[in-house]
């Protein structure tokens, strides 16, 4: 039996290398089709990786406190929408939930930002000292802000590397001046850079002040003290869920929400945020690869077709063979087999261009591209699938031939 | 070993191909089967071959009941124990002498070093062992005709069957081939029935069965 193989294994070869143009081109479709599937595969799963860095270097165990009870992350409202969270309910968080470790209000608005002759538009943030311990992030020179400073509001603030560099060149920014809306500032501070957000936005193009600095030297409010967001990090992982839940039992209360009517805030973790858009990168992969395997479909279709002319083609040789006594079966085998064998070949040569191709894409974008073996090993057996299916018709027909008109086939 | 052929036949494809045939052929015969085209010797050449069933009647191979076989069935006796040589040869061209030699064996699970073995004593029967790796295209007519009787040879038949083996062969080469005939006939008694136009074929042969119409003419 398994010398039977390796018989029909070499017939097989000798065939497909007698018509080897033809043979390649059968196999085109093939080696195209496993090959898109590879790379959209190893695309998507890339896209994922990608994302995930970019969440987990906002920061750890983070939680989103929003007004309204709009389904957005930290956005941005324009006049007219929900103004519900105050400093205060920052404060009742910070010291009533037991899972929650630091939290920071955020009152931020977009701004022109001067020093010398240089301006610079950015989003003025004001924040208490806990935001840096949130977003886990260090001052590479100078210092945050100390207590008395952010009690009374001093006119002090922390740049972004981007803003430093904007405003001040290649000068050291920690002691100099510049002018927010015309008051002036004085810079303490410079963060670590960051790099892009996970929206794409530059994480570094910041510039923070005390809270109680943008309320009332910088911005008047309407209504007193609220602010956009607030940003809490959990104990632990593990407390993430836990703390959300506080929060939102904490906050209810305070705002006196109705029994049974939905509350005028949204608590939303990072961890929520990423299996969004994990779920989301998993179903576009997986339509990018449907697509992808489309092709895979033509080219099993180009292998039937290539099949049954061959089977036509050597009518007479099959009639030689049941003369001197194949069976119906033997001749399914073989041309089973050189179906599989041209599939696989295609598929085998079409991994080798997805990785291939991959590797060529990661280098040029730093894209991480990374290839799955479960979508190696898949499209292995897709291959030997593909060959079966599309082979059999052809090979059926085959075995059907009446070895007598066979024989007179010219 | 017998071939015992007691057959009524009527018609394949709405054409009457053979009327009534009532033949007995026993083993170790050397006979030759002949008539105008269209009498019908091909077809019978087919059903003694177990290509074909007859219609009508019954063909016992060996005792056995022919009609009985499945279309499978079928295949393993031709495998076991008929061989064929046909006008066109009929070489597998992309394969060498001895892997066409080899062929039925192939189908019979035999393992690669008994068919190599049972290949090259095939040939050397012939006179070709010297040729064993040629393509069919780089041999003569007669040298592919005789690979096609090492074909038909390498199982062990019980009878070959040989449709106007000489049909493409200069007459020399035929008498060489009915010469090698005749040898193997002798020397290992296998039956050969043989379809042929060639009268000469016909003076060689031990009974002569001519055919007209679908129905036995003579038989001498």
């Amino acid at each position: 039996m398994l010398n039977g193989l390796m018989n029909t294994l070499s017939v097989a070869f000798i065939s497909l290398r007698v018509n080897i143009l033809r043979s390649l081109l059968a196999m085109l479709g093939i080696v195209i089709g496993v090959g898109a599937v590879i790379v959209m595969v190893a695309l998507g799963m890339g896209a994922r990786e990608l994302i995930g860095e970019r969440i987990r270097s906002m920061g750890s165990n983070l939680i989103y406190v929003t007004p309204g009870a709009s389904k957005q992350g930290a956005a941005h409202m324009g006049a007219g929408t929900v103004h519900t969270l105050t400093a205060r309910d920052c404060e009742a968080i910070r010291n009533q939930c037991p899972s929650v470790r630091a939290a920071s209000p955020v009152w931020n608005q977009q701004t022109q930002v001067v020093h010398g002759n240089r301006n610079w538009h950015v989003l003025v943030q004001g924040v208490t000292g806990d935001y840096f311990l949130v977003r886990d992030w260090q001052v590479q020179s100078g210092r945050l802000f100390g207590m008395h400073e952010e009690r009374t509001g001093s006119k002090v603030c922390i740049v972004g590397t981007t803003v430093a560099e904007k405003l001040l060149r290649s000068d050291d920014p920690v002691g100099k001046d510049i002018r927010i809306r015309n008051v002036p500032f004085r810079i303490v501070g410079v963060l670590d850079g960051r790099g892009q957000s996970p929206a794409g936005g530059d994480q570094d193009d910041v510039l923070f002040v005390p809270l109680v600095a943008a309320h009332s030297r910088l911005f008047g409010t309407p209504f007193k003290d609220e602010v956009r967001y607030i940003v809490v990090q959990a104990e632990s992982q593990d407390l993430i869920s836990q703390a959300e839940h506080e929060i939102t039992e904490l906050l209810a209360k305070r705002h006196r929400t109705a029994l049974g009517s939905e509350n005028d805030f949204t608590v939303k973790s990072l961890t929520d945020m990423m299996r969004a858009s994990e779920d989301s990168v998993r179903i576009l992969t997986l339509l990018l690869a449907s697509i992808a395997s489309v092709a895979l479909l033509v080219g099993g279709i180009g292998v039937m077709n290539i099949m049954l002319v061959s089977v036509t083609e050597r009518t007479r040789e099959i009639g030689i063979r049941m003369a001197v006594g194949a069976k119906g079966r033997d001749i399914i085998g073989q041309f089973l087999v050189e179906a599989c064998t041209l599939t696989m070949l295609g598929g085998v040569t079409g991994i080798g261009l997805g990785i291939g191709t991959g590797y060529i894409f990661a280098q040029a974008t730093n894209w991480p591209v990374l290839v799955s073996p479960i979508a190696v090993v898949g499209a292995f057996g897709v291959s030997a699938t593909v060959g079966i299916f599309f082979g059999f018709f052809p090979a059926f027909k085959a075995s059907r031939l009446n070895p007598i008109e066979a024989l007179r086939y010219e | 070993m017998e071939c015992i052929g007691k057959v009524y036949r009527a018609g394949s494809l709405e054409v009457l191909a053979l009327a009534e045939i009532n033949l007995t052929i026993e083993a170790g015969e050397f006979v030759a089967v002949m008539g105008p085209s269209g009498s019908g010797k091909s077809t019978l050449m087919n059903i003694l071959g177990c290509l074909d069933i007859p219609t009508s009647g019954r063909y016992f191979l060996n005792g056995e009941d022919v009609a009985d076989l499945s279309s499978d069935q079928r295949a393993e006796f031709r495998n076991r124990t008929i061989g064929f040589v046909f006008q066109g040869f009929n070489l597998l061209p992309r394969m060498d002498a001895l892997r066409n030699v080899e062929l039925p064996l192939v189908y019979g699970s035999v393992s690669a070093v008994e068919r190599h073995r049972s290949a090259h004593e095939a040939l050397s029967l012939v006179g070709l062992s010297d040729r064993a790796h040629h393509l069919p295209s780089q041999l003569s007519g007669g040298q592919q005709q005789r690979v096609a009787i090492a074909r038909a040879l390498v199982n062990n038949p019980d009878i070959i069957l040989a449709d106007e083996p000489t049909g493409n062969l200069d007459s020399r080469t035929s008498a060489e081939l009915i010469d090698v005939f005749r040898t193997i006939n002798r020397e290992q008694g296998i039956t050969f029935v043989l379809v042929t136009h060639d009268p000469e074929i016909g003076a060689v042969t031990d009974r002569t069965i001519l055919i007209r119409d679908g129905l036995i003419a003579s038989d001498a």
